[in-house]
């Protein structure tokens, strides 16, 4: 409220997609064309700030229509919803995906991060209507690119083998041909997975098929054993958060359980962002009702109404299997109102992200969802007390809520025994870059990076005499691991104990003709284009940190040694690493220290 | 204040702003307070946070409005007439609250008949607010498990200003959204002391602590501690002259001399060149501001004083009772002095020495400590205890507890002595404003505040705002059309007293036949030359929110005059 709102208004088309998403305007106040059945009454309120957490999907409706998000637009949106312009603006500014300057409806954004760099991909001399991309989490087909166009049917589909003269094709008017199916990315055989042994044996949209092969028995199971239980056995498998914090989930599941406040809300975190990472896209292409049934269990066992799935705009496959899976599960009864005939009532729905990594952070995603800049919040409080819409809150990754199957149907106490002390059960890797097979890879933890690399067919080239010069270990904001230290075990404790990481378990590969340099000064853009910038440390730090490892990179200042700019590097690193409120920055120094180390910019 | 105290036998808001906060339904009758009155609406934006509904009835819609739930834009005066359909719908509806109707209140049978003809039709006839709307406002009050009921000027300056009140107190009492937590009844003050200023006595009808000047062991009491023996000395046994009683007894000669304190008559009554006429006809005028005011020019006698807020010792009450100690963080510039020295150095001079002390803190408590001998709503309140807690609300008889925040909550007791008076309805009867609308003069003009300036631009004036743009009359589009005027476009405003010129303002928050005009620049435009002196007699209070007015273009050769100056 207290809404101004200037001349530009929206054409027809723009209403169009706006009404599509908020239905028709509450009175005429709310479309600027008051008339005489207005002078006397108007309405809003509550009933409009409810509207809030649409609008994210309001400014999708509006892109996807347009192709950009005009200022008529943004007036619009904010007519209809009592939102001030400004704040429209300031939402749709935050993410990447948005244009707010008019252009072209087709448009691709073609990945420049580590895999797709490593295998020629660029981010200098890009064509018109081709932007340089943050990973598009499919490394495994790398180079890759997406192409969105924008229309009355909008659609968008993803380049593989993204040359140059492929996405001019594109730009000049061709769609690229179907891509792989998704157990295409699952190089080994059905039989060695636990999580993904359905991925490319059951039809990913048919419920039938799902049951065929074993889904929802563990449902079952959970509400046999009850909301009590089945933390208990979560808790006995020593489950540990697999986005990359490794939380304990039994201990995160029980703190929301015991919330007096209601409602309780479960947010499935499928924003995959962290470059090299593409595990949970597979899960969700693949065989999206175990993350159906894995929620209802999670919210069943927390006391949660309502689920979000939190989907990275990048994965358009994704958004329609998932879509189509979650109509079928509530056409059958496994969603909604008394689900199973338990009593229990659950349903799910999908926000779709648009282009922001930060948003994978765990309030963060939650500012996203409501209808915010998906800045991430002062903590405490804890999700666990006050996530989305200030309500309890379980945020689980993808990953996590699928290993709940296996601790149902085998038992928390078997769970547990597979794996080591402290890392317990079966882990997704995402193989990419210099390796001869590149994909997701299910292994018990335990196997070291030498046997995980040798099981993807080694490094590619080795023919030729190609070997490795460098592994980067759990993504931009994990670390580089040199040739020396490729027997570290890939636990928690035995990537710990070398001041590594596992990270979202991104294992990606360079081999000797790799330029690090380019590829860590990648990083730092990455970072300085990914800080949400509201604290400082981050937003200065991270741009201080691009300009010093160019200097590096192109010859230092004159007056400034190399051992006085890398003390001055260290000390960023670590203002960033104990002042930044979130993650983002804490780790945005990490795979450039461990770059230092290895002797990169000697 | 005299409409609360009527009813409830105390003037005061009876709700604390935490129980604002902590309600489920809000209606904000006759306030833009989100302009007016922002700190308080601070609250209310909380209270919205935390999921309450907020309900407005105004004749624009404001900036208060499009925070709303519900918008019910009356026509302008129609409150009574509103209240009065709403308590039908309520009644009817089976809504009222029988238990607390029939325990704690009195009149309910007359009340009931009285707005028995106010049928839904009949009173959106009226009004002009539709059906569902008044329908909506009067369940949602009802049913609500607290409600708070809040006003400003919107309702009180109206020829009837005190009946309005009452007609919204009528709806407290029938849902029996009163004297609980969470459920009250809150006029809105403009100033952080205006409450302090009745409580203190600054009223004619009462001395400190709202007690009633007619009542003779309140006199008694008072003509003791100050010694009053005499008879030409002793506290009169009659209500003395409110603001416009004085300037009717100016206009007849009964009252030749006057001491103001802090107000600027001279630009804010209602009709201001009569004011000024009679200010200046004075045998002798005293102003004592922080200013050299409008008033002060035509003063025999100017006493510079002190800012309360940053130069003086003592205490301010707000709208919620809570007195407040003010403490000194500045010496006065020159020769202003603090308000209370000022008083009691007159004294002095007129032969009492009333021996408070030196210091401006000894002289503060030493006048507080005797306030609170006599009044025992603040008798608890040493300056030791209002330090630690923060300022203490109202009544606060004894110096070893705190009341509850909410006031009149006796009349939820069970036992009927324990409940006391009870709480009277009042039959309020539909009165159209006095400056009716004619062939010659066919515009409501409705007179308000804005955000960036305070009354008369005194004490706001002299500071800039991005947000100011001056006075100007504000019309709806289909009035701008049909008077063949653009926006910034100086036209004449008449009304049957006199006429002003000011720029067109274009707002679609405004419906054909209602315009708005501030009072905030009297230099520019000076309104109050518009404005009725119809008064309304319970409280003195002009009325300020509707005249008839017409508007006119500026001749082409004035048009020029003022482009070319």
């Amino acid at each position: 409220m207290d809404v101004k709102i200037g001349a530009d208004r929206a054409t027809t088309a723009e209403i169009e997609a706006i009404t599509g998403v908020l239905g028709p305007a509450i009175d005429g106040w709310h479309t600027g064309l008051r008339t005489d059945s207005d002078l006397h009454m108007g309405t809003g309120g509550q009933q409009l700030r409810d509207l809030r957490h649409q609008l994210l999907q309001v400014l999708h409706a509006v892109n996807d229509r347009a192709g950009w998000i005009s200022p008529g637009a943004v007036n619009e949106i904010s007519l209809r919803t009592d939102i001030a312009p400004a704040e429209v603006f300031a939402v749709a500014s935050f993410y990447a995906l948005f244009a707010l300057k008019e252009c072209g409806p087709r448009q691709v954004h073609v990945c420049v991060d580590a895999a797709c760099r490593a295998t020629g991909s660029t981010d200098e001399a890009l064509p018109k209507g081709a932007h340089a991309s943050p990973c598009l989490g499919a490394c495994e087909r790398a180079p890759v690119a997406l192409v969105v166009e924008a229309g009355v049917a909008p659609r968008q589909a993803l380049i593989e083998n993204a040359t140059p003269a492929k996405v001019q094709t594109v730009l000049d008017g061709a769609w690229p041909e179907a891509e792989a199916a998704p157990e295409a990315a699952l190089p080994q055989p059905a039989t060695e997975r636990v999580l993904l042994r359905r991925v490319g044996t059951v039809n990913p949209t048919s419920l039938d098929s799902y049951r065929a092969h074993g889904g929802y028995l563990a449902l079952r199971k959970a509400f046999e054993l009850g909301p009590v239980g089945v933390i208990r056995e979560v808790t006995d498998a020593r489950l540990l958060g697999r986005g990359g914090a490794a939380f304990p989930t039994g201990r995160k599941w029980d703190a929301v359980a015991r919330q007096p406040a209601r409602p309780h809300h479960l947010v499935c975190n499928a924003d995959e962002s962290e470059p090299g990472t593409f595990k949970d896209r597979v899960v969700m292409e693949g065989d999206p009702f175990s993350l159906i049934e894995s929620m209802t269990i999670a919210a069943f066992a927390t006391g949660c109404e309502r689920g979000w799935i939190y989907l990275r705009a990048e994965y358009p496959r994704a958004l329609a299997t998932l879509e189509t899976a979650l109509i079928e599960a509530r056409q059958r009864g496994f969603l909604g109102e008394n689900i199973l005939q338990s009593g229990f009532n659950f349903d799910i729905e999908i926000t779709r992200g648009a282009g922001a990594y930060i948003c994978g952070e765990e309030t963060a995603i939650f500012n996203s969802i409501e209808g915010f800049r998906g800045e991430p919040r002062n903590k405490p409080p804890f999700p666990v007390e006050k996530g989305l819409f200030d309500k309890p809150t379980v945020v689980n990754n993808v990953e996590t809520l699928i290993n709940v199957l296996p601790i149902l149907n085998e038992g928390g106490q078997a769970y547990a025994n597979l794996g080591t002390e402290g890392s317990t059960g079966q882990k997704l890797f995402c193989l990419s870059g210099a390796v001869a097979n590149p994909g997701v890879y299910e292994v018990t933890y335990g196997m070291t990076l030498r046997e995980l690399i040798e099981l993807a067919g080694g490094v590619r080239g080795q023919a030729e005499g190609r070997s490795i010069k460098a592994v980067l270990l759990g993504g931009a904001a994990g670390s580089f691991v040199g040739p020396a230290q490729l027997d570290v075990a890939l636990t928690l404790e035995g990537t710990r104990a070398i001041g590594a990481t596992l990270g979202s378990g991104v294992v990606c590969v360079f081999d000797d003709t790799t330029d690090l340099v380019d590829q860590v000064r990648r990083i730092a853009a990455f970072f300085r284009n990914e800080s949400c910038g509201q604290c400082v440390p981050c937003r200065v730090g991270t741009v201080r940190q691009q300009e010093s490892l160019t200097r590096l990179a192109i010859g230092s200042r004159p007056d400034r040694t190399r051992g006085e700019e890398l003390a001055l590097l260290k000390d960023l690193g670590q203002v960033m690493r104990d002042a930044s409120i979130c993650g983002l920055g804490q780790t945005a120094h990490n795979a450039i220290d461990s770059a230092i180390k290895m002797g990169v910019f000697q | 204040m005299v409409g609360l105290a009527t009813v409830f036998g105390a003037g005061g808001g009876t709700s604390s702003y935490a129980e604002v906060e902590d309600t489920d339904v809000i209606v904000l009758w006759g306030s833009n307070a989100r302009a007016a009155h922002p700190i308080f609406f601070q609250h209310v934006l909380k209270a919205i946070r935390n999921g309450a509904k907020l309900f407005v009835v105004d004749p624009r819609r404001t900036e208060t409005a499009q925070w709303a739930d519900l918008w019910c834009g009356l026509n302008v005066g129609t409150d009574i007439a509103l209240s009065n359909t709403i308590a039908r719908e309520i009644i009817h509806a089976g809504l009222a609250n029988k238990a607390f109707v029939e325990n704690a209140t009195s009149g309910y049978v007359e009340y009931a008949a009285s707005v028995e003809p106010w049928t839904l039709a009949v009173g959106s006839e009226v009004t002009g607010v539709p059906v569902d709307a008044i329908r909506q406002l009067a369940h949602t009050y009802a049913r609500a498990d607290r409600a708070q009921m809040c006003w400003t000027l919107g309702i009180t300056e109206h020829h009837n200003g005190v009946d309005n009140v009452l007609a919204l107190i009528n709806l407290s009492l029938l849902c029996g959204h009163v004297g609980r937590w969470g459920a009250g009844l809150n006029p809105l003050r403009g100033q952080n002391n205006v409450q302090g200023g009745g409580d203190m006595g600054a009223i004619p009808n009462r001395m400190t602590g709202f007690q009633d000047i007619l009542d003779p062991a309140v006199r008694a009491k008072f003509n003791q501690a100050w010694n009053l023996s005499a008879t030409d000395t002793e506290i009169q046994d009659k209500y003395g002259w409110h603001l416009t009683a004085m300037f009717e007894a100016m206009g007849r000669g009964d009252l030749r001399a006057l001491y103001v304190i802090g107000e600027n008559p001279a630009q804010s009554e209602a009709d201001k060149q009569h004011a000024v006429k009679l200010l200046t006809g004075l045998e002798h005028l005293v102003v004592q501001d922080i200013f050299l005011t409008r008033t002060a020019e035509l003063a025999d006698v100017v006493l510079p004083g002190s800012a309360s807020w940053c130069e003086s010792e003592g205490t301010v009450t707000n709208s919620e009772r809570r007195v407040q100690r003010v403490r000194k963080a500045l010496s006065p510039p020159g020769e202003a002095r603090d308000d209370i020295q000022i008083i009691v150095a007159l004294a002095r001079l007129l032969g009492h020495d009333w021996g408070y002390g030196e210091t401006a803190l000894e002289v503060a408590e030493n006048v507080w400590n005797e306030l609170r001998s006599l009044s025992p709503m603040h008798a608890g309140m040493s300056y030791a205890r209002l330090e630690e807690h923060n300022g203490i609300q109202w009544p606060c008889p004894h110096d070893d507890q705190i009341e509850p925040s909410y006031l009149h909550g006796r009349l939820w007791a069970s036992d009927p002595a324990e409940r006391g008076t009870l709480a009277p309805f009042s039959v309020v009867v539909d009165d159209p404003p006095v400056d009716s609308l004619s062939e010659e003069f066919p515009l409501r003009l409705t007179t308000g505040r804005r955000l960036d300036s305070y009354n008369t631009g005194v004490q706001s004036g002299g500071y800039p705002s991005p947000l100011r743009f001056g006075e100007t009359i504000d019309v709806s589009p289909e009035e701008a059309t049909r008077l063949d005027v653009v926006d910034g476009e100086i036209v004449r405003v008449s009304s049957r007293r006199g006429g002003v010129e000011a720029p067109v303002r274009i707002d679609p928050s405004l419906r054909p036949g209602l315009v708005f005009m501030t009072f905030h620049f009297p230099e520019q435009v000076d309104v109050n030359v518009l404005t009725i002196e119809a008064i309304d007699p319970k409280s003195g209070t002009a009325e300020f929110k509707a005249s008839a007015v017409r508007i006119d273009k500026v001749a082409a050769t004035t048009r020029e005059l003022i482009a070319g100056s």
